[in-house]
């Protein structure tokens, strides 16, 4: 039996895929909006998360969007501590695999867990975050909150994004700085040195600096990264109340921005730490329509594996 | 502007041209006719076109009823989402589905360019009925070229055209051609 194709990364999928993904979604969001957001279009399939990290926010999204493409959906929740080891992570994935499954949702703390599974199973496999690495369907839910919003069907040219925080150790912007400069835009990353990866070439982003204020005023979009508290405690920040002064979103920095830049978070938010003004306030908050549009997303990308009979849907339209 | 070619002319690509840009105004004249005559008028009539398709014609018919009589609502409807071969080929929806009024009680005129198996009307039919409960749903092609694999008939058709199941059949308001593949 053919595997059936996966989503790993963003890089993966090219300008052309990220596209593909963005306006299926487009069609996914239209069902969404109608009084009985359902179509049969995966009826059959069945969608099976594997989430060895918590994450409700992540797996309700999935599984929402399967069930509403009428996939039929089972969980495998684990704690962190019980599971971790290849050799049963192997033994999970070929169990489940036996019961048949079209699709593993896989959330891993380990990076290349996924990757890892895909040699295991002939199902589609989807990367929910894996370790420090990627998080592809975050990026592409950025992507079409952008895309949407901003009315910006045909690419990122000459957007200008600034992505602040933990670029370290962040799967989020890993995937959605590469989603976005794939598609265009111009990616400025705002983060102290120590949280910084030890590969931030021009492969990485098009600029790099630590001073926010430098570059808050020619931004259309500000996406902020989750400060994590663990990393005060590593040393890497001297204390959260410096990190906001100089990296937050704070009532000053809000003054600064348009009303029609856009501020971004990939959630949940900390409160007071990276963001520091009440987002319900500022005109440019797109952080409930990123949720909202994860399940658009997450539709498009498992109608895109799972739908299109494992060829490239791009090669063919539908002539009757 | 092509004149009346109905002998058929042959061109590129072999392709044979059947209907002309004015056999093909004039289909839908009369289509547009038919449709006002079958309703009695146009009460409670809405026009949806099928993407690709049928979104044109579904528009021509709408402005030549407009002409004739009065204006009606027009939609269009992608059907990917409902087709019964998703996982068998590739499924690449076209435009997105654009019905902002309420079709509950309504005479729904499914609008297609090409009627062939059959296939994409029924999934048409799914889809619209997602979205409401007509009163009745018509279905009008520019051309029916036969090979029906399911019971459906059009109520409305620009052209009766025999094919080879192998050939492809192209409508525009330009003209219609049937190519072999």
């Amino acid at each position: 039996m053919v595997p059936r194709r996966s989503l790993l990364t963003i890089d993966e999928l090219g300008a052309d895929g990220i596209t593909r993904i963005l306006e299926l979604a487009d069609h996914m969001a239209e069902v969404n909006r109608r009084p009985n957001p359902k179509v049969p279009a995966l009826r059959g399939k069945t969608v099976c998360s594997v989430f060895f990290e918590d994450s409700t926010r992540t797996r309700l999204s999935f599984e929402t969007a399967a069930k509403r493409l009428s996939a039929d959906t089972m969980t495998f929740s684990v704690s962190q501590s019980s599971l971790n080891k290849g050799e049963s992570l192997r033994d999970t994935i070929e169990t489940i695999a036996a019961m048949g499954v079209d699709a593993f949702v896989i959330r891993h703390r380990s990076s290349g867990a996924p990757q890892m599974v895909t040699d295991w199973t002939t199902a589609s496999v989807i990367n929910a975050g894996d370790g420090w690495h990627a998080h592809p369907t975050q990026a592409l839910l950025d992507a079409f909150t952008v895309r949407t919003t901003l009315a910006r069907t045909g690419g990122f040219d000459g957007l200008r994004m600034a992505i602040v925080g933990d670029v370290k150790h962040s799967r989020v912007a890993r995937s959605t700085i590469a989603a976005f400069r794939l598609l265009g835009a111009h990616v400025t990353v705002v983060a102290p040195r120590t949280l910084l990866p030890p590969d931030t070439g021009e492969q990485f982003a098009d600029e790099v600096t630590d001073r926010l204020d430098e570059v808050i005023g020619g931004i259309d979009v500000l996406y902020l990264l989750r400060m994590q508290r663990e990393r005060m405690n590593e040393a890497l920040v001297p204390n959260l109340r410096e990190y906001t002064t100089r990296f937050g979103l704070t009532a000053e920095r809000a003054a600064l921005l348009g009303p029609q830049v856009l501020i971004m978070h990939p959630g949940p938010m900390n409160r007071g730490v990276e963001i520091a003004v009440d987002p319900g306030e500022l005109p440019g908050a797109v952080i409930t329509q990123q949720v909202t549009n994860g399940i658009a997303v997450r539709m498009a990308v498992l109608f895109d594996l799972l739908g299109s009979g494992g060829l490239n849907p791009m090669n063919e339209g539908t002539n009757e | 502007m092509a004149a009346d070619n109905v002998g058929g002319t042959e061109s590129a690509h072999d392709t044979k041209q059947v209907l002309g840009t004015d056999d093909v105004r004039r289909a839908i004249t009369r289509m547009a006719h038919e449709i006002i005559e079958r309703n009695r008028g146009l009460d409670g009539v809405v026009l949806i076109g099928i993407h690709q398709g049928g979104v044109w014609l579904a528009d021509s018919l709408a402005s030549e009823i407009a002409r004739i009589d009065a204006r009606v609502p027009v939609g269009s409807v992608d059907a990917s989402l409902y087709r019964d071969d998703i996982g068998l080929r590739p499924v690449a929806p076209g435009a997105v589905s654009d019905l902002s009024f309420d079709i509950d009680g309504a005479t729904v005129v499914l609008v297609d360019d090409v009627l062939f198996t059959g296939r994409t009307v029924r999934a048409a039919l799914d889809a619209v009925a997602d979205y409401g409960r007509p009163r009745a749903v018509q279905l009008a092609v520019l051309v029916d070229r036969g090979h029906r694999e399911l019971p459906i008939r059009p109520d409305f058709v620009g052209k009766n055209l025999p094919t080879s199941a192998d050939e492809d059949v192209s409508a525009t308001a330009d003209g219609i051609t049937i190519g072999t593949a």
